[in-house]
């Protein structure tokens, strides 16, 4: 990894810093510290150790076997499912923690949508000694209790957010506000590719050990290289992570899945790369955003908390622009039925964010003769939600 | 008065800050369509009435970033009762001809009308300037070149955590006036800060030839005098006001030209 190439703006006309002046200088000062600490052994070697040997990587490549059946090609699995905090979100946490520790500050905030990437967060403010407090919108709060609770337990705090939807939009909105108001020691662990620059770059090169890792494993077992990569994406952390180590590989397909939620003609989802809209400056950087013709950012919706975001990083919308990877989109009915699939087939309870890229690989046809899936999380969070929904039908 | 649109806004905004017999100008902020778009109109009459030298017209946003609970609680209640860009122009235009208005919204409004058609409209509805409080100088030229073709002034921000460097990069650029942030923070009103408006405007006024205006957290008359005692130019009251106007529905305005007129007798000579 180098130094220059890793801080990027702008993706195309995508990115760029649309914060409030008081945030600029600290956004230069994450900048250079983040430069540094690339080029500082005593960093990257204590972020590899946590990595291992804390958070369990290198995660596995599993070949699925019934799935694989189900689908008619090999289908291999990076079982981001398996680390520690049960997703991929302590990748860019561990990382961002370590920096944060590095630049002097104590407190650490974040937002968190299906509350994964809060836990993540607590979990490495718990190792590091750092106060935490994760913004969360209320209804998140109820369908995802257990990571509220989980969050408590490492001695954050959850700060209910009542604004808009109450949903991962407005808790980063609150967030950020927080940081506007607390930059002096505080540090914003954002939890996707998303927010001003350097950030979708920052959480990219934090990510990008889940397809640096898969392609060297699949290159070992198989020989080659996937036809397809596919991920789902909300924020778009663990689709970025993957796809940036198969970019270069001009062969390999890469294609997001988004939430379609109740559908793309109703308005209720979760998709704006898919659906393909105007873009718009959200959370700091110009993307794909769901918006009404003033420029008023529309809620979203999706089943999943992970995937109800009506962003997406810009890199993602440079990424479908110049043709080089493409997003299609998976209904929150789709993704429950992939979900059920997954569990049974398989043995794996995926998360739902997850279930929708499933959905996409095991059910749509494709001439792929061999795929690459990011298991991006587990769905232990998500039972309580599941079975309800599921109610009574048989599961 | 001229019409509308044809005083260029920044020669307009000059004339404000030079008012004779008062010691810094008055900017009360609006949000605009809070309670609902003819309230929102009388209001910004209500302050013109208190002796308002100019008025910041808030265009209402779904995820106002660079601001506190209170206005974003009205932007909320606007938007729901159905506030429009284009409905808060028109209050806009209602306003133009009594005073200068300075139209302050989120960036993604300037770009989903497009920059130039978002331009146009500004100036046909008699603005003099422009506040796009998440739009930092890097991002700005496109908007400022649009905004100096279309005869408005593009205000920046400068905040307490600007380096000196920076300062003079956005002072340099600065149109019609500095807005210039008295708090890390967002919006909303603080107890006493007074202390620490000396050095914000000295540094903020070292880097600029405009006109210096301090907001943020500045809510009651002494505030407004020691802002200007520190050697501003100009005051901006927002957060008090839109509190004033939704804890007296019944009659917002009144309750408003009592608070603004109290705040403009605390900047007379």
């Amino acid at each position: 990894m180098t130094t220059e190439s890793t801080i990027t703006h702008r993706f195309g006309p995508y990115g760029g810093q649309y914060v409030p002046e008081t945030l600029m200088p600290a956004l230069a000062e994450l900048e250079v510290a983040w430069a540094a600490a690339l080029a500082d052994p005593a960093y990257t070697s204590e972020l590899a150790e946590l990595l291992r040997d804390f958070a369990g990587r290198p995660s596995p490549l599993y070949l699925a076997r019934r799935l694989s059946e189900h689908a008619g090609r090999p289908l291999y699995l990076k079982r981001e499912d398996l680390n520690h905090t049960g997703s991929h979100k302590i990748n860019n946490a561990l990382g961002q923690a370590l920096l944060a520790r590095r630049m002097g500050k104590t407190r650490i905030i974040a937002e968190t949508g299906a509350g994964q990437h809060g836990v993540a967060t607590a979990t490495a403010c718990a190792l590091l000694g750092l106060e935490c407090i994760v913004y969360m919108g209320v209804e998140d709060t109820r369908r995802q209790k257990p990571n509220v609770q989980r969050m408590e337990l490492l001695g954050a705090r959850v700060s209910p957010v009542e604004a808009g939807s109450g949903t991962l939009k407005d808790a980063t909105s609150e967030a950020i506000r927080d940081w506007v108001t607390n930059v002096g020691d505080t540090h914003y662990i954002i939890g996707s590719v998303v927010g001003p620059a350097p950030y979708p770059a920052l959480v990219r090169d934090l990510q990008r050990i889940i397809g640096d890792e898969a392609r060297a494993q699949l290159l070992e077992r198989e020989g080659r290289l996937p036809d397809r990569v596919v991920a789902c994406v909300g924020g778009g952390s663990n689709a970025m992570g993957i796809f940036a180590a198969f970019v270069p590989d001009a062969d390999v397909q890469l294609v997001g899945v988004e939430a379609a939620g109740e559908g793309i003609a109703s308005g209720r989802h979760g998709a704006p790369l898919t659906a393909g809209n105007r873009a718009g400056i959200l959370h700091g950087s110009m993307s794909a955003i769901m918006q009404d013709a003033d420029g008023q950012i529309i809620e979203a919706h999706s089943i999943s908390a992970g995937l109800d975001y009506p962003g997406a990083g810009p890199e993602h919308a440079w990424l479908r622009d110049s043709g080089r990877a493409t997003y299609v989109a998976v209904s929150d009915a789709d993704a429950l039925r992939a979900f059920s699939l997954v569990t049974r087939l398989e043995g794996l309870i995926p998360a739902l964010e997850t279930a929708h890229a499933f959905h996409h690989v095991l059910e749509e046809p494709s001439e792929s003769t061999l795929d690459l899936l990011c298991l991006s999380g587990r769905g232990d969070k998500d039972l309580a939600q599941v079975l309800e929904m599921l109610g009574a039908e048989e599961l | 008065m001229s019409a509308p649109g044809t005083v260029a806004g920044a020669d307009r905004i000059a004339a404000a800050f030079r008012r004779p017999g008062r010691r810094a100008a008055l900017m009360p902020y609006l949000m605009g369509g809070f309670p609902d778009i003819a309230g929102s109109l009388a209001i910004g009459h209500a302050y013109a009435d208190g002796g308002a030298d100019l008025v910041e017209l808030g265009v209402p946003y779904s995820d106002p970033l660079a601001d506190g609970p209170v206005i974003q609680a009205a932007g909320t209640r606007a938007l729901r009762s159905g506030a429009t860009l284009d409905g808060v122009l028109g209050v806009c235009e209602g306003l133009a001809e009594r005073m200068p208005v300075v139209v302050m919204l989120y960036a993604n409004v300037v770009y989903a009308r497009g920059i130039d058609a978002f331009t146009a409209a500004l100036r046909d509805a008699g603005a003099s300037g422009l506040i796009v409080p998440d739009l930092p100088l890097e991002e700005a030229p496109a908007v400022l070149q649009a905004c100096d073709a279309a005869g408005l002034a593009l205000v920046p921000l400068v905040a307490p955590t600007s380096p000196d460097e920076r300062l003079a990069r956005i002072g340099a650029r600065a149109r019609g006036f500095l807005y210039t942030v008295s708090v890390t923070g967002t919006t909303g009103e603080r107890a006493a800060l007074e202390d620490s408006f000396g050095p914000i405007i000295a540094r903020a006024k070292a880097h600029t030839d405009v006109p210096v205006a301090l907001g943020f957290g500045i809510a009651t008359p002494e505030q407004a005098r020691a802002a200007a005692d520190a050697g501003a130019d100009g005051v901006i009251v927002g957060s008090r006001l839109v509190r004033a106007a939704a804890e007296h529905q019944d009659d917002p305005a009144r309750a408003v030209r009592e608070l603004v007129s109290e705040l403009a007798a605390g900047l007379d000579l």
